[in-house]
């Protein structure tokens, strides 16, 4: 449930640090890149290209995708070397 | 302590005794000394401010807005096309609910150029969120910019000071300044409010805020405007207290018993008050409002006093070019409208461009006034008093 005016911080501030976390950019998304671990050869070039850190990677190795954060740009597709071809994208289904 | 002190001089003597901890500023005439004054006090020591010499008005007000978001208590001087130029950067110091005092002096916009008085300008920038405290002369400047700055602080909203230019920003007035000593005890350190280097809790200032959030800050933004006047109030009573010199939102002039009123503001105020004597001499029932707060509009007060009269000329130095008339006019039959009682009013409009209005002029409002009062009846609602037809 989202605050009323009167609830809000005066001046439009944002009284906390790193609340662009709480702000789940992945709703924006029209298309989804699907990533295929049996294919990935990690390179971790999309890892690299990604421009909202939407690549989760543990230990050195992609493990997958952050939807909350993915935008669907497509990037990662893109830039995944063609012989791999590790992450395609498909319509997003809400 | 009695010294001589222009307009200008009174508003950089105050600007002095709050020694505020950033000035950013830009000449402009009539304003120019006051910034050239302070930046005197600073070379010399007299102040602890850091003084931030900037290529235009549109910077000064962007520095403003940097250094109040930092914490800082922050002061600046303008006068007409440098508060045009700060326009855009008044919304945003006001939205932020940042406490900036703004010195102007007020000066006809152009075209035609022209360096002299008129409310143009600071009534053009009415709807940007910021209190206005219009003064009438030296003494009321100077009080009010140091009452300016506890107002801001409290209401956590910018306010502009006005005088009018040259007639009073040039003007040599006898008046009463306090010692350096008192006016910082009043002041004190400035309340602790979120500020962008309190490492401490770290906050983000101006974040892009569309459709889900913009209309809950900007309702947010206009309760601070709404609950504003009590702040002014208070303030004004405790500087009675402390100082002895009292300023009312709307000040008035031998209106207990009086029949008609005339409305003005500025230092034609001053004048008009001297026409009132004259009329009272000769047994005419005649008094002065003179709005001095004009943002918040007082309105409950004004619909209040107003009702009392028979009929009420309204002095306007400056046009809204909307066909409706002067500022003041329209804004006081906004708040007629519904009045249980609506006295006739009547718009002269006066003094474009430091055009002088002579005590005998004003004679002729007061009489035209008295005669609406009889007749209850206007011919002509807008009219404009000294042009040459």
């Amino acid at each position: 449930m989202k605050e009323g005016w009167r609830k809000l911080p005066l001046g439009a501030i944002i009284p906390e640090a790193g609340s662009a976390e709480k702000f789940h950019t992945g709703d924006w998304r029209s298309e989804r890149p699907i990533y295929h671990p049996d294919k990935c050869i990690q390179c971790l070039i999309c890892f690299i290209y990604c421009p909202d850190s939407a690549i989760k990677v543990e230990d050195g190795k992609v493990v997958g995708i952050d939807y909350d954060f993915c935008k669907g740009c497509g990037i990662c597709a893109k830039e995944c070397p063609p012989k791999a071809g590790a992450i395609t994208m498909e319509r997003e289904m809400k | 302590m009695i010294v001589a002190r222009t307009g200008n001089e009174a508003m950089a003597e105050a600007m002095r005794q709050v020694n505020p901890d950033v000035v950013a500023a830009y000449p402009i005439t009539p304003a120019t000394e006051i910034v050239q004054i302070f930046s005197s006090f600073v070379h010399d020591g007299l102040v602890d401010t850091k003084f931030v010499a900037v290529e235009s008005e549109h910077s000064a007000m962007s520095a403003c807005i940097g250094a109040a978001a930092a914490g800082a208590r922050v002061m600046t001087g303008t006068a007409s096309q440098g508060l045009a130029l700060m326009h855009e950067m008044l919304f945003i110091a006001a939205a932020l609910r940042l406490p900036i005092v703004l010195c102007v002096v007020n000066r006809s916009l152009s075209a035609p150029i022209n360096i002299h008085c008129d409310h143009s300008d600071t009534l053009a920038s009415r709807d940007s969120g910021w209190i206005q405290i219009y003064t009438e002369n030296s003494q009321e400047a100077y009080d009010s910019v140091i009452q300016a700055v506890k107002i801001s602080e409290r209401a956590l909203l910018p306010v502009m000071v006005t005088i009018d230019g040259f007639i009073i920003s040039h003007g040599m007035e006898r008046i009463d300044i306090l010692d350096d000593r008192e006016v910082r005890e009043y002041l004190g350190e400035p309340p602790k409010r979120p500020n962008l280097l309190d490492i401490d809790k770290p906050i983000t200032m101006g974040p892009l805020d569309l459709q889900d959030y913009f209309f809950e800050h900007k309702r947010s933004e206009i309760e601070g405007m709404n609950t504003s006047l009590p702040h002014i109030e208070a303030v004004a009573r405790e500087y009675k207290e402390r100082f002895g010199r009292y300023y009312p939102v709307i000040d008035t002039y031998r209106i207990d018993d009086a029949e008609v009123a005339v409305m003005a503001m500025g230092s034609a105020a001053g004048t008009a008050k001297v026409v009132v004597d004259r009329m009272r001499e000769k047994g005419k029932k005649v008094g002065l409002i003179r709005m001095r707060v004009v943002r918040p509009f007082p309105k409950n007060y004004l619909k209040e006093l107003i009702q009392g009269f028979a009929a009420v000329g309204i002095m306007d130095r400056s046009d809204t070019l909307s066909t409706l008339g002067g500022h003041l006019y329209v804004e006081t039959r906004a708040v007629l409208y519904r009045a249980s009682h609506q006295p006739p009013i009547k718009n002269y409009i006066y003094g474009l461009g430091g055009r002088d209005i002579s005590l005998e002029e004003i004679e002729e409002i007061f009489e035209e006034v008295l005669e609406i009062g009889k007749s209850g009846k206007v011919t002509e609602p807008v009219v404009y008093k000294g042009v040459r037809e």
